[in-house]
């Protein structure tokens, strides 16, 4: 029978997502990959739409949850798979309210009209069944799939706006949306780029040997060259692991030093990530580990740009463009 | 004679009429504020052919051999020198040496190797060194021995400098020997002079490093509380000794010592003080924003420091001071007189030195992954020596003289100028 063979092969998908993500968190490099921990993701909630049995929304969302809360349990600091459970989520109710026939308009929360006179009708249960609702969620999930698969390509395009010839560049650790903003940019213009090696891992040796075979001119320094160094830079360029809704990052350990030495000589520091990063958190994430911490806390008054693949943003932005891309009752899983 | 001619040529040599009418240039001039003005030295001026050419002729005429660049140089320090240690200076010379004494070629080999580092290890070997020459040595005939003593070591300093650029504070003890060389009366007897000059290197020994040690732990004693948590970056003997010594005054603190690649001199600290019991915590540079919280008090050493009171110290020292400043932590260098130095630098590239490139390569996961850096054509490897901490973040120099702001520093070395003249 197509029905339970089509389960069973769903489970075993959704058993190997998640013991991938529990060895990938361990020591090869927290931002390698989250561009495609995010397509992997959404590809599997699509599944999941796909060919679990559900009649309503309701249904499928609590489905989603479920999932979700075991990918995310399964490796607690890779955030992008809780952010694409939640788009998926977001997804879900627009697409609900859209088949009811209520527009987009009415959902928004910030109206205080509504928030006085919407009081019995916010007791959303998301149970009634509409046919079209599977077809409309997995074009919408395709939709967003289509976006991430674009995203680096995206933000490397910005790439000529923000880099000016003869610049000198400096970028720490690896990460592959910097690595395609840079190689982008050093087709068409010729400057210089400082990467920090970002020990004990040492990415940096695979970024600088990667961005030198491209034709780029790099130097190779070692973390504690950073400021002796940073009075030549012109700018810094770094990606992140997440983005946090104040502003803040957190990034590779390190990253805070870099932000505070560029503070001191005034060199912009920008942040290249795409929009599926942002993550919500009600207080300042503290770092994570405790004998080698692998993340770092940005502030946000150290951050001068946001390069995203919907365009460049100030820190102070990203509270709207959160409140855009997830419902506030999607916070939990 | 009084009667002294000088000219002033467009090159800014100064030239100087002597006694036999010659013209003659002279290195130092005084100016009417008493100040002094020094040529560049060759080390910081590799980009110049005119200088390269120079320095080849001399070392040819001192019969020492040159060492010669490694590698791709980052073109924002071409003006600097990049040796590798795998071709130290003595694979080109003929062991024994007719012109360098042994001690010499030993202690050159030590330095282009590594095997003594830190600026105090380093001045104390070359005093050592020294001294064996000064005991070996006799005077030929119709010689003076202020006059020639001095030209003898000539040679021998220009090999050092080949193996290793000298430090400041090995710059300051040459500079004390040659001038109590020149000091000895003519009529002196040849075993009187040497005992004098052993004498007098035995003192410096003792005054500038040894006291100055113990009475700048005496200060810092009295910085360090109960309950303190202090920072340390690398392997500073002088704070090494500092910590020992509170530890064992009975002050009740623990230590955590910070490292950075390539060098990893934060593991040779921390196995001093965890030999003398002191609970101490290890992290990498980059955890540095990660437990400064923590943290009470800075301590740190210097190589040098410059006259417009910024402090030269090992690479990463002013990541260190900088981070500890946007905590709010107090931030103490630690640095005997000796040290200090009479130039001025505002950043790290004007002056420095570059060590071999090859260090940054590692092996991590079974991958070296720049195992053939030198194959890419526009990849560059940088291993920064040293670098420059500006004044405001050091909230106080701890020095024999006592405690100073970093400001005060010319004001000691004019004191000193003023004794030694």
């Amino acid at each position: 029978m197509p029905g339970p063979y089509r389960e069973t092969d769903l489970t075993e998908k959704v058993e190997a997502f998640l013991s991938d993500l529990k060895r990938g968190g361990s020591g090869t490099g927290p931002l390698r990959g989250s561009a495609e921990t995010a397509r992997e993701t959404t590809a599997l909630l699509r599944r999941i739409t796909a060919q679990v049995r559900w009649s309503s929304a309701g249904d499928l969302m609590e489905v989603i949850r479920k999932e979700g809360r075991r990918m995310s349990a399964a490796q607690p600091s890779e955030t992008t798979v809780g952010n694409m459970i939640r788009r998926v989520l977001k997804i879900i109710r627009e697409e609900y309210a859209r088949s009811r026939g209520s527009s987009e308009e009415a959902d928004q929360q910030e109206s205080l009209h509504k928030l006085l006179t919407s009081g019995g009708l916010s007791e959303e249960n998301f149970r009634q069944y509409f046919t079209a609702l599977k077809a409309n969620v997995i074009e919408a999930i395709n939709e967003l799939l289509t976006e991430l698969e674009g995203t680096t390509d995206n933000i490397a395009m910005q790439a000529l706006e923000h880099i000016h010839s003869n610049e000198v560049i400096m970028t720490i650790g690896r990460s592959r949306t910097v690595e395609a903003f840079l190689k982008d940019a050093a087709r068409k213009r010729k400057f210089h780029v400082i990467v920090a090696e970002c020990a004990p891992f040492c990415q940096g040796h695979e970024m600088a040997t990667s961005l030198s075979k491209d034709g780029i001119e790099t130097t190779v320094i070692t973390d504690a060259a950073i400021f002796a160094v940073m009075s030549r830079v012109n700018k810094v360029i770094i990606g992140t692991q997440t983005v946090l809704a104040n502003g803040g990052l957190r990034a590779v350990n390190g990253t805070h030093t870099l932000a505070l030495a560029a503070k001191h000589h005034s060199t912009p520091l920008i942040v290249c990530a795409p929009i599926n990063f942002l993550f919500i958190s009600g207080e300042i994430l503290s770092k994570v580990n405790v004998h080698c911490p692998v993340f770092d806390y940005v502030p946000p008054e150290l951050i001068t740009l946001f390069i995203s693949n919907i365009g460049g943003h100030a820190p102070s932005y990203i509270y709207r463009l959160m409140s855009e891309l997830y419902h506030p009752e999607d916070h939990e899983l | 004679n009084v009667g002294i001619l000088i000219r002033l040529r467009a090159d800014s040599h100064c030239h100087i009429k002597n006694e036999d009418d010659q013209w003659q240039i002279k290195e130092h001039f005084l100016t009417p504020l008493g100040s002094v003005v020094k040529r560049l030295p060759e080390h910081i001026q590799v980009d110049d052919p005119d200088v390269l050419k120079k320095l080849a002729k001399k070392l040819e005429r001192q019969q020492i051999p040159r060492r010669l660049d490694y590698g791709y140089k980052v073109s924002l320090f071409s003006h600097l020198l990049q040796y590798s240690r795998k071709a130290p200076l003595t694979q080109q010379l003929s062991i024994p040496s007719a012109v360098i004494h042994p001690a010499i070629v030993r202690l050159g080999l030590q330095y282009s190797q590594g095997i003594v580092a830190g600026s105090n290890a380093r001045s104390i070997a070359l005093l050592h060194a020294f001294k064996q020459v000064i005991s070996d040595y006799t005077t030929p005939s119709n010689e003076e021995l202020s006059r020639d003593l001095v030209n003898k070591l000539k040679p021998y300093i220009s090999f050092l400098n080949q193996c290793r650029p000298l430090s400041a504070s090995m710059g300051n003890a040459i500079k004390y020997i040659k001038k109590e060389i020149s000091n000895i009366p003519s009529q002196f007897k040849e075993d009187d002079a040497k005992k004098k000059l052993l004498n007098c290197i035995e003192c410096f020994i003792e005054e500038k490093i040894v006291l100055a040690a113990k009475a700048i732990a005496k200060s810092s004693i009295e910085k360090i509380n109960d309950g303190d948590v202090i920072l340390v970056y690398g392997c500073s003997s002088l704070v090494n000794h500092i910590l020992c010594e509170a530890f064992e005054k009975g002050r009740k603190f623990r230590v955590i010592v910070v490292d950075s690649r390539p060098r990893l001199e934060g593991r040779e600290a921390l196995r001093r003080l965890v030999q003398k019991g002191i609970s101490c915590t290890y992290v990498l540079i980059s955890a540095v924003s990660y437990i400064l919280p923590e943290v009470s008090k800075v301590f740190l050493g210097a190589h040098a420091l410059l006259a417009n009171g910024y402090v030269m110290s090992r690479v990463g020292t002013s990541q260190i001071a900088l981070v500890a400043k946007a905590f709010n932590v107090p931030v103490l260098v630690c640095c005997e007189t000796y040290k200090f130095c009479e130039r001025v630098q505002t950043d790290s590239f004007v002056s420095n030195e570059l060590d071999d490139p090859d260090d940054l390569i590692v092996t991590r996961k079974g991958e070296t992954q720049l195992k053939d850096w030198q194959q890419v054509p526009r990849l560059g490897l940088l291993n920064l020596v040293y670098d420059v901490t500006p004044p405001d973040f050091v909230d106080l120099v701890i020095t024999d003289l006592g405690m100073i702001p970093c400001t005060s520093v010319p004001v000691v070395l004019r004191v000193k100028n003023v004794d030694l003249l």
